[in-house]
Protein backbone atom coordinates (compact mmCIF):
# COMPACT_ATOMS: atom_id res chain seq x y z
CA UNK A 1 0.00 0.00 0.00
CA UNK A 2 2.83 2.40 0.81
CA UNK A 3 4.32 1.42 -2.56
CA UNK A 4 1.11 2.51 -4.30
CA UNK A 5 1.06 5.72 -2.28
CA UNK A 6 4.54 6.67 -3.49
CA UNK A 7 3.70 5.67 -7.05
CA UNK A 8 0.62 7.88 -7.25
CA UNK A 9 2.17 10.77 -5.31
CA UNK A 10 5.05 10.69 -7.79
CA UNK A 11 2.52 10.72 -10.64
CA UNK A 12 0.65 13.67 -9.15
CA UNK A 13 3.88 15.61 -8.50
CA UNK A 14 5.31 14.87 -11.95
CA UNK A 15 2.07 16.09 -13.49
CA UNK A 16 2.25 19.24 -11.39
CA UNK A 17 5.84 19.93 -12.45
CA UNK A 18 4.83 19.25 -16.05
CA UNK A 19 2.16 21.95 -15.88
CA UNK A 20 4.77 24.54 -14.96
CA UNK A 21 7.69 23.37 -17.09
CA UNK A 22 5.97 22.58 -20.39
CA UNK A 23 6.05 25.40 -22.94
CA UNK A 24 3.34 23.82 -25.07
CA UNK A 25 -0.06 24.72 -23.52
CA UNK A 26 -1.59 21.41 -24.62
CA UNK A 27 1.19 19.49 -22.87
CA UNK A 28 0.71 21.63 -19.78
CA UNK A 29 -3.03 20.96 -19.72
CA UNK A 30 -2.44 17.28 -20.25
CA UNK A 31 0.10 17.18 -17.38
CA UNK A 32 -2.59 18.69 -15.20
CA UNK A 33 -4.93 15.83 -16.12
CA UNK A 34 -2.23 13.34 -15.11
CA UNK A 35 -1.77 15.18 -11.84
CA UNK A 36 -5.53 14.97 -11.18
CA UNK A 37 -5.50 11.24 -11.90
CA UNK A 38 -2.69 10.71 -9.38
CA UNK A 39 -4.61 12.77 -6.84
CA UNK A 40 -7.79 10.75 -7.42
CA UNK A 41 -5.85 7.54 -6.84
CA UNK A 42 -4.58 8.94 -3.53
CA UNK A 43 -8.15 9.74 -2.47
CA UNK A 44 -9.23 6.21 -3.36
CA UNK A 45 -6.36 4.82 -1.29
CA UNK A 46 -7.82 6.67 1.69
CA UNK A 47 -11.11 4.76 1.15
CA UNK A 48 -12.70 7.99 -0.07
CA UNK A 49 -14.10 6.48 -3.26
CA UNK A 50 -16.68 9.18 -3.93
CA UNK A 51 -14.18 12.03 -3.64
CA UNK A 52 -11.70 10.20 -5.88
CA UNK A 53 -14.26 9.43 -8.54
CA UNK A 54 -15.63 12.98 -8.46
CA UNK A 55 -12.09 14.27 -8.85
CA UNK A 56 -11.85 12.38 -12.15
CA UNK A 57 -15.42 13.02 -13.25
CA UNK A 58 -15.48 16.76 -12.60
CA UNK A 59 -11.89 17.95 -12.94
CA UNK A 60 -10.20 15.50 -15.30
CA UNK A 61 -13.29 14.62 -17.31
CA UNK A 62 -15.13 17.91 -17.63
CA UNK A 63 -13.14 21.00 -16.66
CA UNK A 64 -9.84 20.01 -18.24
CA UNK A 65 -11.60 18.93 -21.43
CA UNK A 66 -12.99 22.46 -21.71
CA UNK A 67 -9.50 23.87 -21.05
CA UNK A 68 -8.03 21.71 -23.83
CA UNK A 69 -10.92 22.65 -26.07
CA UNK A 70 -10.13 26.35 -25.71
CA UNK A 71 -6.37 25.86 -25.97
CA UNK A 72 -6.85 23.93 -29.21
CA UNK A 73 -8.50 26.98 -30.74
CA UNK A 74 -5.49 29.19 -29.89
CA UNK A 75 -2.26 29.43 -31.80
CA UNK A 76 0.07 27.20 -29.80
CA UNK A 77 3.24 28.00 -31.78
CA UNK A 78 3.18 31.63 -30.72
CA UNK A 79 3.07 30.64 -27.08
CA UNK A 80 5.99 28.25 -27.56
CA UNK A 81 8.17 30.99 -29.04
CA UNK A 82 7.38 33.67 -26.51
CA UNK A 83 10.37 34.80 -24.43
CA UNK A 84 9.97 35.17 -20.70
CA UNK A 85 11.48 38.34 -19.18
CA UNK A 86 13.82 37.96 -16.22
CA UNK A 87 11.53 40.01 -13.96
CA UNK A 88 8.74 37.49 -14.42
CA UNK A 89 10.99 34.55 -13.58
CA UNK A 90 12.33 36.22 -10.45
CA UNK A 91 8.84 37.22 -9.37
CA UNK A 92 7.50 33.71 -9.89
CA UNK A 93 10.46 32.23 -8.01
CA UNK A 94 9.88 34.61 -5.10
CA UNK A 95 6.18 33.74 -4.86
CA UNK A 96 6.97 30.01 -5.01
CA UNK A 97 9.60 30.20 -2.30
CA UNK A 98 7.30 32.26 -0.09
CA UNK A 99 4.50 29.74 -0.52
CA UNK A 100 6.78 26.80 0.25
CA UNK A 101 8.01 28.58 3.41
CA UNK A 102 4.41 29.21 4.43
CA UNK A 103 3.37 25.58 3.95
CA UNK A 104 6.41 24.27 5.83
CA UNK A 105 5.89 26.64 8.75
CA UNK A 106 2.19 25.71 9.03
CA UNK A 107 2.83 21.95 8.76
CA UNK A 108 5.68 21.97 11.27
CA UNK A 109 3.43 23.60 13.88
CA UNK A 110 0.39 21.39 13.43
CA UNK A 111 0.11 17.66 14.20
CA UNK A 112 -1.90 16.74 11.14
CA UNK A 113 0.36 13.88 10.12
CA UNK A 114 0.61 12.40 13.61
CA UNK A 115 -3.05 11.98 14.46
CA UNK A 116 -4.43 8.50 13.74
CA UNK A 117 -7.83 8.53 12.15
CA UNK A 118 -9.96 5.36 12.18
CA UNK A 119 -10.67 3.78 8.79
CA UNK A 120 -13.99 4.72 7.21
CA UNK A 121 -15.12 1.10 7.35
CA UNK A 122 -14.64 1.08 11.13
CA UNK A 123 -16.63 4.23 11.85
CA UNK A 124 -20.02 2.90 10.83
CA UNK A 125 -19.21 -0.78 10.64
CA UNK A 126 -18.76 -2.81 7.49
CA UNK A 127 -21.34 -2.53 4.71
CA UNK A 128 -21.80 1.23 4.81
CA UNK A 129 -19.90 2.92 2.05
CA UNK A 130 -18.45 6.40 2.13
CA UNK A 131 -21.18 7.40 -0.34
CA UNK A 132 -23.88 6.59 2.22
CA UNK A 133 -22.06 8.47 4.94
CA UNK A 134 -21.46 11.57 2.85
CA UNK A 135 -25.06 11.49 1.63
CA UNK A 136 -26.44 11.21 5.15
CA UNK A 137 -24.30 14.10 6.37
CA UNK A 138 -25.25 16.27 3.41
CA UNK A 139 -28.96 15.72 3.87
CA UNK A 140 -29.06 15.93 7.67
CA UNK A 141 -26.43 18.24 9.18
CA UNK A 142 -25.72 20.28 6.07
CA UNK A 143 -29.15 20.24 4.44
CA UNK A 144 -29.48 24.02 4.27
CA UNK A 145 -26.20 24.78 2.44
CA UNK A 146 -26.93 21.87 0.09
CA UNK A 147 -30.34 23.32 -0.77
CA UNK A 148 -28.86 26.78 -1.37
CA UNK A 149 -26.09 25.43 -3.61
CA UNK A 150 -28.57 23.22 -5.44
CA UNK A 151 -30.94 26.09 -6.20
CA UNK A 152 -27.99 28.24 -7.30
CA UNK A 153 -26.74 25.60 -9.72
CA UNK A 154 -30.22 24.93 -11.04
CA UNK A 155 -30.76 28.63 -11.71
CA UNK A 156 -27.40 28.82 -13.47
CA UNK A 157 -28.08 25.81 -15.70
CA UNK A 158 -31.61 26.88 -16.57
CA UNK A 159 -30.29 30.37 -17.27
CA UNK A 160 -27.67 29.00 -19.67
CA UNK A 161 -30.29 27.01 -21.55
CA UNK A 162 -32.63 30.02 -21.78
CA UNK A 163 -29.82 32.26 -23.04
CA UNK A 164 -28.70 29.78 -25.67
CA UNK A 165 -32.31 29.30 -26.81
CA UNK A 166 -32.61 33.05 -27.43
CA UNK A 167 -29.49 33.06 -29.54
CA UNK A 168 -30.88 30.37 -31.81
CA UNK A 169 -33.65 32.74 -32.95
CA UNK B 1 -5.74 -3.46 -3.22
CA UNK B 2 -7.16 0.02 -3.53
CA UNK B 3 -10.60 -0.95 -4.74
CA UNK B 4 -11.71 -3.25 -1.97
CA UNK B 5 -12.35 -1.74 1.43
CA UNK B 6 -10.79 -4.38 3.66
CA UNK B 7 -11.13 -4.70 7.39
CA UNK B 8 -8.05 -3.72 9.38
CA UNK B 9 -7.92 -7.03 11.28
CA UNK B 10 -7.63 -9.04 8.11
CA UNK B 11 -4.81 -6.90 6.78
CA UNK B 12 -2.75 -7.21 9.93
CA UNK B 13 -3.17 -10.98 9.82
CA UNK B 14 -1.87 -11.09 6.29
CA UNK B 15 1.13 -8.99 7.09
CA UNK B 16 2.13 -11.12 10.08
CA UNK B 17 1.88 -14.33 8.13
CA UNK B 18 4.02 -13.07 5.29
CA UNK B 19 6.79 -11.83 7.60
CA UNK B 20 6.91 -15.20 9.36
CA UNK B 21 7.22 -16.97 6.01
CA UNK B 22 9.99 -14.61 5.14
CA UNK B 23 12.02 -15.53 8.23
CA UNK B 24 11.52 -19.24 7.80
CA UNK B 25 12.48 -19.30 4.15
CA UNK B 26 15.61 -17.18 4.24
CA UNK B 27 18.77 -19.22 3.76
CA UNK B 28 21.76 -17.25 5.06
CA UNK B 29 24.69 -19.26 3.61
CA UNK B 30 23.54 -19.53 0.00
CA UNK B 31 25.46 -17.39 -2.47
CA UNK B 32 24.14 -16.48 -5.89
CA UNK B 33 26.81 -18.72 -7.50
CA UNK B 34 25.92 -22.06 -5.95
CA UNK B 35 22.17 -21.87 -5.76
CA UNK B 36 19.76 -22.87 -8.49
CA UNK B 37 16.87 -20.80 -9.66
CA UNK B 38 14.40 -22.43 -7.28
CA UNK B 39 15.98 -21.54 -3.93
CA UNK B 40 16.85 -18.16 -5.35
CA UNK B 41 13.21 -17.65 -6.23
CA UNK B 42 12.22 -18.72 -2.72
CA UNK B 43 14.56 -16.27 -1.11
CA UNK B 44 13.61 -13.49 -3.47
CA UNK B 45 9.85 -13.87 -3.59
CA UNK B 46 8.99 -13.22 0.07
CA UNK B 47 11.33 -10.24 0.12
CA UNK B 48 9.77 -8.73 -2.96
CA UNK B 49 6.34 -9.52 -1.58
CA UNK B 50 7.02 -7.91 1.77
CA UNK B 51 8.51 -4.83 0.15
CA UNK B 52 5.75 -4.41 -2.39
CA UNK B 53 2.84 -5.11 -0.14
CA UNK B 54 2.41 -4.80 3.55
CA UNK B 55 -1.32 -5.18 3.19
CA UNK B 56 -1.89 -6.92 -0.12
CA UNK B 57 -4.24 -9.85 -0.14
CA UNK B 58 -2.80 -12.30 -2.63
CA UNK B 59 -5.99 -14.27 -3.06
CA UNK B 60 -7.78 -11.06 -4.05
CA UNK B 61 -5.05 -10.08 -6.49
CA UNK B 62 -4.90 -13.46 -8.21
CA UNK B 63 -8.70 -13.64 -8.50
CA UNK B 64 -8.78 -10.11 -9.90
CA UNK B 65 -6.05 -10.87 -12.44
CA UNK B 66 -7.88 -14.01 -13.62
CA UNK B 67 -11.14 -12.07 -13.93
CA UNK B 68 -9.44 -9.23 -15.81
CA UNK B 69 -7.70 -11.58 -18.24
CA UNK B 70 -10.78 -13.70 -18.91
CA UNK B 71 -13.48 -11.02 -18.94
CA UNK B 72 -11.57 -8.17 -20.60
CA UNK B 73 -9.02 -9.85 -22.84
CA UNK B 74 -10.58 -13.21 -23.66
CA UNK B 75 -14.25 -12.16 -23.86
CA UNK B 76 -14.70 -8.41 -24.39
CA UNK B 77 -11.88 -7.92 -26.92
CA UNK B 78 -13.00 -10.83 -29.15
CA UNK B 79 -16.55 -9.48 -28.78
CA UNK B 80 -15.28 -6.17 -30.17
CA UNK B 81 -13.88 -7.98 -33.18
CA UNK B 82 -17.02 -10.06 -33.61
CA UNK B 83 -19.28 -7.01 -33.39
CA UNK B 84 -17.40 -5.52 -36.35
CA UNK B 85 -18.28 -8.71 -38.25
CA UNK B 86 -21.89 -8.54 -36.96
CA UNK B 87 -22.10 -4.92 -38.04
CA UNK B 88 -21.10 -5.82 -41.58
CA UNK B 89 -23.41 -8.84 -41.78
CA UNK B 90 -26.43 -7.02 -40.33
CA UNK B 91 -25.88 -3.97 -42.53
CA UNK B 92 -25.60 -6.31 -45.52
CA UNK B 93 -28.86 -8.01 -44.57
CA UNK B 94 -30.59 -4.63 -44.18
CA UNK B 95 -29.31 -3.44 -47.56
CA UNK B 96 -30.08 -6.76 -49.25
CA UNK B 97 -26.42 -7.67 -49.80
CA UNK B 98 -24.45 -10.73 -48.70
CA UNK B 99 -21.69 -9.21 -46.59
CA UNK B 100 -18.41 -10.91 -45.62
CA UNK B 101 -19.02 -14.65 -45.97
CA UNK B 102 -15.75 -16.05 -47.36
CA UNK B 103 -13.35 -16.38 -44.41
CA UNK B 104 -14.40 -19.35 -42.30
CA UNK B 105 -17.99 -20.49 -41.73
CA UNK B 106 -20.44 -17.57 -42.31
CA UNK B 107 -17.39 -15.34 -42.64
CA UNK B 108 -16.85 -15.63 -38.87
CA UNK B 109 -13.07 -15.45 -39.24
CA UNK B 110 -13.33 -12.16 -41.14
CA UNK B 111 -12.41 -10.39 -37.89
CA UNK B 112 -9.12 -12.33 -37.73
CA UNK B 113 -8.35 -11.48 -41.35
CA UNK B 114 -9.11 -7.80 -40.67
CA UNK B 115 -6.89 -7.85 -37.60
CA UNK B 116 -3.96 -9.33 -39.53
CA UNK B 117 -4.50 -6.80 -42.29
CA UNK B 118 -4.41 -3.92 -39.81
CA UNK B 119 -1.24 -5.21 -38.20
CA UNK B 120 0.60 -5.75 -41.49
CA UNK B 121 -0.27 -2.48 -43.21
CA UNK B 122 2.28 0.30 -43.24
CA UNK B 123 2.05 2.37 -40.07
CA UNK B 124 2.43 5.79 -41.62
CA UNK B 125 3.00 8.90 -39.49
CA UNK B 126 2.59 12.10 -41.52
CA UNK B 127 5.39 14.64 -41.24
CA UNK B 128 3.21 17.54 -40.13
CA UNK B 129 1.79 15.96 -36.97
CA UNK B 130 2.70 16.42 -33.32
CA UNK B 131 4.25 12.95 -32.92
CA UNK B 132 3.88 12.42 -29.18
CA UNK B 133 0.16 13.11 -29.04
CA UNK B 134 -0.42 11.50 -32.42
CA UNK B 135 0.86 8.22 -30.96
CA UNK B 136 -0.80 8.67 -27.60
CA UNK B 137 -4.33 9.44 -28.87
CA UNK B 138 -5.35 5.97 -30.16
CA UNK B 139 -4.35 4.36 -26.85
CA UNK B 140 -6.32 7.00 -24.96
CA UNK B 141 -9.51 6.08 -26.77
CA UNK B 142 -9.07 2.34 -26.26
CA UNK B 143 -7.89 2.21 -22.64
CA UNK B 144 -10.80 4.04 -20.91
CA UNK B 145 -13.30 1.89 -22.79
CA UNK B 146 -11.67 -1.26 -21.41
CA UNK B 147 -11.14 0.23 -17.91
CA UNK B 148 -14.87 0.67 -17.44
CA UNK B 149 -15.27 -3.13 -17.62
CA UNK B 150 -13.96 -3.18 -14.06
CA UNK B 151 -17.21 -2.38 -12.26
CA UNK B 152 -19.82 -4.10 -14.44
CA UNK B 153 -21.10 -7.32 -12.84
CA UNK B 154 -21.10 -9.94 -15.59
CA UNK B 155 -22.45 -12.77 -13.42
CA UNK B 156 -23.59 -13.54 -9.90
CA UNK B 157 -21.01 -15.84 -8.34
CA UNK B 158 -18.85 -18.62 -9.67
CA UNK B 159 -16.96 -20.89 -7.24
CA UNK B 160 -17.79 -18.43 -4.44
CA UNK B 161 -16.13 -15.58 -6.31
CA UNK B 162 -18.10 -12.45 -7.22
CA UNK B 163 -18.26 -12.08 -10.99
CA UNK B 164 -17.20 -8.46 -11.04
CA UNK B 165 -13.62 -7.24 -11.17
CA UNK B 166 -13.98 -4.40 -8.64
CA UNK B 167 -17.12 -4.37 -6.49
CA UNK B 168 -17.16 -0.59 -6.07
CA UNK B 169 -19.84 1.30 -4.16
CA UNK B 170 -19.79 4.04 -6.79
CA UNK B 171 -20.22 1.82 -9.86
CA UNK B 172 -22.13 4.05 -12.32
CA UNK B 173 -20.10 7.10 -11.30
CA UNK B 174 -16.89 5.18 -11.98
CA UNK B 175 -18.11 4.26 -15.46
CA UNK B 176 -19.00 7.88 -16.25
CA UNK B 177 -15.74 9.19 -14.79
CA UNK B 178 -13.56 6.86 -16.83
CA UNK B 179 -15.71 7.18 -19.96
CA UNK B 180 -15.38 10.95 -19.76
CA UNK B 181 -11.61 10.48 -20.09
CA UNK B 182 -12.03 8.93 -23.53
CA UNK B 183 -12.71 12.43 -24.89
CA UNK B 184 -8.99 13.11 -24.58
CA UNK B 185 -8.10 10.54 -27.20
CA UNK B 186 -10.38 12.19 -29.72
CA UNK B 187 -9.41 15.76 -28.82
CA UNK B 188 -5.71 14.99 -29.02
CA UNK B 189 -6.10 13.00 -32.23
CA UNK B 190 -7.92 15.90 -33.86
CA UNK B 191 -5.46 18.48 -32.62
CA UNK B 192 -2.19 16.61 -33.14
CA UNK B 193 -3.07 15.53 -36.70
CA UNK B 194 -2.68 19.16 -37.73
CA UNK B 195 -5.22 18.89 -40.51
CA UNK B 196 -8.48 20.76 -40.84
CA UNK B 197 -10.74 17.72 -41.20
CA UNK B 198 -9.24 16.04 -38.15
CA UNK B 199 -9.48 19.25 -36.20
CA UNK B 200 -13.12 19.86 -37.05
CA UNK B 201 -13.91 16.25 -36.18
CA UNK B 202 -12.14 16.63 -32.84
CA UNK B 203 -13.96 19.86 -32.01
CA UNK B 204 -17.33 18.40 -32.95
CA UNK B 205 -16.72 15.26 -30.96
CA UNK B 206 -15.64 17.12 -27.83
CA UNK B 207 -18.65 19.37 -27.72
CA UNK B 208 -20.95 16.48 -28.51
CA UNK B 209 -19.55 14.25 -25.78
CA UNK B 210 -19.57 17.00 -23.17
CA UNK B 211 -23.18 17.87 -24.02
CA UNK B 212 -24.49 14.34 -23.86
CA UNK B 213 -22.55 13.39 -20.73
CA UNK B 214 -24.91 15.64 -18.80
CA UNK B 215 -28.13 13.99 -19.94
CA UNK B 216 -26.46 10.59 -19.62
CA UNK B 217 -25.60 11.26 -15.99
CA UNK B 218 -28.98 12.81 -15.19
CA UNK B 219 -30.90 10.00 -16.88
CA UNK B 220 -29.81 7.38 -14.35
CA UNK B 221 -30.50 9.55 -11.29
CA UNK B 222 -34.20 8.43 -11.05
CA UNK B 223 -33.05 4.82 -11.15
CA UNK B 224 -30.55 5.38 -8.36
CA UNK B 225 -33.21 7.19 -6.34
CA UNK B 226 -35.56 4.23 -6.68
CA UNK B 227 -32.95 1.65 -5.71
CA UNK B 228 -31.21 3.84 -3.14
CA UNK B 229 -27.96 2.18 -4.16
CA UNK B 230 -24.86 2.92 -6.24
CA UNK B 231 -23.39 -0.57 -6.14
CA UNK B 232 -24.15 -2.21 -9.48
CA UNK B 233 -24.00 -5.72 -7.99
CA UNK B 234 -26.70 -4.93 -5.44
CA UNK B 235 -28.80 -3.12 -8.06
CA UNK B 236 -28.80 -6.28 -10.18
CA UNK B 237 -29.58 -8.44 -7.15
CA UNK B 238 -32.57 -6.23 -6.35
CA UNK B 239 -33.80 -6.55 -9.93
CA UNK B 240 -33.35 -10.33 -9.89
CA UNK B 241 -35.70 -10.62 -6.92
CA UNK B 242 -38.17 -7.80 -7.50
CA UNK B 243 -38.46 -7.34 -11.24
CA UNK B 244 -36.18 -5.73 -13.79
CA UNK B 245 -36.33 -1.95 -13.90
CA UNK B 246 -38.13 -2.04 -17.23
CA UNK B 247 -40.11 -5.24 -16.57
CA UNK B 248 -41.52 -5.20 -13.02
CA UNK B 249 -43.58 -8.37 -13.34
CA UNK B 250 -42.57 -10.37 -10.26
CA UNK B 251 -41.66 -9.95 -6.58
CA UNK B 252 -42.30 -6.53 -5.09
CA UNK B 253 -42.27 -5.02 -8.57
CA UNK B 254 -45.68 -6.55 -9.25
CA UNK B 255 -47.61 -3.72 -7.61
CA UNK B 256 -49.15 -0.35 -8.42
CA UNK B 257 -45.96 1.33 -7.21
CA UNK B 258 -43.81 -0.86 -9.45
CA UNK B 259 -45.89 -0.14 -12.55
CA UNK B 260 -46.08 3.61 -11.95
CA UNK B 261 -42.35 3.88 -11.27
CA UNK B 262 -41.69 2.01 -14.52
CA UNK B 263 -42.84 5.13 -16.41
CA UNK B 264 -39.96 7.43 -15.31
CA UNK B 265 -37.60 4.48 -15.70
CA UNK B 266 -38.73 4.05 -19.29
CA UNK B 267 -38.12 7.76 -19.97
CA UNK B 268 -34.67 7.33 -18.37
CA UNK B 269 -33.98 4.37 -20.60
CA UNK B 270 -34.81 6.30 -23.79
CA UNK B 271 -32.59 9.21 -22.74
CA UNK B 272 -29.82 6.86 -21.61
CA UNK B 273 -29.75 4.88 -24.85
CA UNK B 274 -29.88 7.95 -27.09
CA UNK B 275 -27.12 9.64 -25.12
CA UNK B 276 -25.11 6.43 -25.37
CA UNK B 277 -25.37 6.62 -29.16
CA UNK B 278 -24.05 10.18 -29.00
CA UNK B 279 -21.30 9.29 -26.53
CA UNK B 280 -20.01 6.43 -28.67
CA UNK B 281 -20.16 8.61 -31.82
CA UNK B 282 -22.40 6.21 -33.67
CA UNK B 283 -25.02 6.96 -36.25
CA UNK B 284 -27.39 8.82 -36.12
CA UNK B 285 -24.92 10.96 -34.14
CA UNK B 286 -21.64 10.15 -35.89
CA UNK B 287 -20.92 13.76 -36.85
CA UNK B 288 -17.31 13.67 -35.61
CA UNK B 289 -16.43 11.23 -38.38
CA UNK B 290 -19.12 12.18 -40.83
CA UNK B 291 -17.74 10.92 -44.14
CA UNK B 292 -19.62 13.26 -46.43
CA UNK B 293 -18.25 16.37 -44.75
CA UNK B 294 -15.06 15.53 -42.91
CA UNK B 295 -13.40 12.64 -44.84
CA UNK B 296 -13.09 10.52 -41.68
CA UNK B 297 -13.10 13.12 -38.93
CA UNK B 298 -10.53 12.91 -36.17
CA UNK B 299 -8.86 9.77 -37.53
CA UNK B 300 -8.37 11.01 -41.10
CA UNK B 301 -4.57 10.99 -40.77
CA UNK B 302 -4.32 7.62 -39.08
CA UNK B 303 -3.44 4.32 -40.71
CA UNK B 304 -2.78 0.70 -39.81
CA UNK B 305 -3.07 -0.40 -36.18
CA UNK B 306 -3.47 3.14 -34.85
CA UNK B 307 -6.59 3.53 -36.96
CA UNK B 308 -7.74 0.10 -35.79
CA UNK B 309 -7.42 1.20 -32.17
CA UNK B 310 -9.88 4.06 -32.77
CA UNK B 311 -12.19 1.61 -34.43
CA UNK B 312 -11.89 -0.92 -31.61
CA UNK B 313 -12.27 1.82 -29.01
CA UNK B 314 -15.60 2.84 -30.55
CA UNK B 315 -16.89 -0.72 -30.51
CA UNK B 316 -15.55 -1.39 -27.02
CA UNK B 317 -17.38 1.72 -25.79
CA UNK B 318 -20.52 0.40 -27.45
CA UNK B 319 -20.17 -2.96 -25.71
CA UNK B 320 -19.57 -1.37 -22.32
CA UNK B 321 -22.50 0.98 -22.90
CA UNK B 322 -24.72 -1.99 -23.67
CA UNK B 323 -23.36 -3.72 -20.56
CA UNK B 324 -24.25 -0.72 -18.41
CA UNK B 325 -27.72 -0.44 -19.95
CA UNK B 326 -28.31 -4.15 -19.36
CA UNK B 327 -27.07 -3.86 -15.78
CA UNK B 328 -29.14 -0.82 -14.90
CA UNK B 329 -32.37 -1.36 -16.83
CA UNK B 330 -32.63 -4.98 -17.95
CA UNK B 331 -31.68 -6.93 -14.86
CA UNK B 332 -28.01 -7.61 -15.60
CA UNK B 333 -27.20 -11.30 -15.26
CA UNK B 334 -30.60 -12.26 -13.82
CA UNK B 335 -33.20 -14.42 -15.50
CA UNK B 336 -36.79 -13.09 -15.68
CA UNK B 337 -39.43 -14.00 -13.05
CA UNK B 338 -36.83 -14.60 -10.38
CA UNK B 339 -35.75 -17.94 -11.84
CA UNK B 340 -32.48 -19.20 -10.31
CA UNK B 341 -32.09 -15.90 -8.48
CA UNK B 342 -29.81 -16.02 -5.41
CA UNK B 343 -31.40 -14.79 -2.18
CA UNK B 344 -28.88 -12.04 -1.50
CA UNK B 345 -25.60 -10.65 -2.80
CA UNK B 346 -23.63 -12.84 -0.40
CA UNK B 347 -25.68 -16.03 -0.80
CA UNK B 348 -23.92 -19.09 -2.17
CA UNK B 349 -24.69 -19.85 -5.82
CA UNK B 350 -24.23 -23.32 -7.37
CA UNK B 351 -21.61 -23.23 -10.11
CA UNK B 352 -24.02 -24.06 -12.91
CA UNK B 353 -26.33 -21.22 -11.82
CA UNK B 354 -23.27 -18.98 -11.97
CA UNK B 355 -22.49 -20.13 -15.51
CA UNK B 356 -26.11 -19.60 -16.59
CA UNK B 357 -26.03 -16.07 -15.13
CA UNK B 358 -22.88 -15.25 -17.10
CA UNK B 359 -24.53 -16.64 -20.24
CA UNK B 360 -27.67 -14.56 -19.61
CA UNK B 361 -25.61 -11.40 -19.20
CA UNK B 362 -23.77 -11.88 -22.47
CA UNK B 363 -26.96 -12.83 -24.32
CA UNK B 364 -28.57 -9.57 -23.24
CA UNK B 365 -25.46 -7.57 -24.16
CA UNK B 366 -25.29 -9.15 -27.61
CA UNK B 367 -28.99 -8.41 -28.16
CA UNK B 368 -28.38 -4.74 -27.30
CA UNK B 369 -25.32 -4.61 -29.58
CA UNK B 370 -27.46 -5.86 -32.45
CA UNK B 371 -30.00 -3.18 -31.53
CA UNK B 372 -27.20 -0.57 -31.77
CA UNK B 373 -26.22 -1.93 -35.18
CA UNK B 374 -29.77 -2.03 -36.55
CA UNK B 375 -30.34 1.58 -35.46
CA UNK B 376 -27.13 2.64 -37.19
CA UNK B 377 -28.28 1.21 -40.52
CA UNK B 378 -31.86 2.45 -40.17
CA UNK B 379 -31.71 6.14 -39.27
CA UNK B 380 -30.16 8.98 -41.27
CA UNK B 381 -27.57 11.29 -39.72
CA UNK B 382 -28.65 14.33 -37.71
CA UNK B 383 -27.50 17.83 -38.60
CA UNK B 384 -25.04 19.29 -36.11
CA UNK B 385 -27.31 22.05 -34.78
CA UNK B 386 -30.14 19.53 -34.45
CA UNK B 387 -27.85 17.29 -32.44
CA UNK B 388 -26.86 20.06 -30.05
CA UNK B 389 -30.45 21.24 -29.69
CA UNK B 390 -31.63 17.70 -28.97
CA UNK B 391 -29.01 17.34 -26.25
CA UNK B 392 -29.31 20.71 -24.53
CA UNK B 393 -32.90 21.78 -25.12
CA UNK B 394 -34.79 18.48 -25.01
CA UNK B 395 -32.89 15.70 -23.26
CA UNK B 396 -31.37 17.87 -20.56
CA UNK B 397 -34.77 19.31 -19.56
CA UNK B 398 -36.61 16.00 -19.83
CA UNK B 399 -33.99 14.27 -17.71
CA UNK B 400 -34.20 17.03 -15.09
CA UNK B 401 -38.02 16.91 -15.04
CA UNK B 402 -37.80 13.13 -14.80
CA UNK B 403 -35.74 13.41 -11.62
CA UNK B 404 -38.34 15.72 -10.05
CA UNK B 405 -41.25 13.50 -11.13
CA UNK B 406 -39.55 10.42 -9.70
CA UNK B 407 -38.95 12.22 -6.41
CA UNK B 408 -42.65 13.18 -6.21
CA UNK B 409 -43.77 9.65 -7.08
CA UNK B 410 -41.42 8.18 -4.49
CA UNK B 411 -42.79 10.57 -1.88
CA UNK B 412 -46.40 9.56 -2.74
CA UNK B 413 -45.77 5.80 -2.78
CA UNK B 414 -43.54 5.67 0.25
Amino acid sequence: MTFLFYLFSALALMGGIGVVVNRNPVSAAFSMVISFLGLAALFIQLDAFLVGILQILVYAGAIMVLFLFIIMLLDVREEEKRRRPLVNIIGAGGVTLGFIALVISVLSRSDVGKATIPALTEVEGPGTSDVHQIGELLFSTYWFPVQIVGVLLLVATVGVVVLSKKELK
Amino acid sequence: MGFQPMGRVEMIGVRRRSSRDFNRRRRPCITPQNMGWKPMLHSLLPTAASVLSDHMDWHLIIAAVIKIVVFVFLVTLPMVAMSVWAERRVSAAIQDRVGPNRVGPFGLLQAVADGIKFLLKEDFTPAHVNKFYFWLAPALTMVPALLTCAVIPFGSRLFDEKMVIADLDVGPLFVFAIASLSVYGIVLAGWSSNSKYSFLGGVRSTSQMISYEISLGLSIVPLIMIYGELNLGRIVQEQALNGWALLPLWGEGLSVKGFILAVPIFISFIIFMTSMFAETNRLPFDLPECETELVAGYHTEYSSMKFALFFLGEYAAMIIGSGLAVTLFLGGWSLPFGWLAPESVDAAVPWWHGLIHIGVYFTKVIALIIFFIVIRWTLPRFRYDQLMRLGWVFFFEIALANVVITAILLAIFK
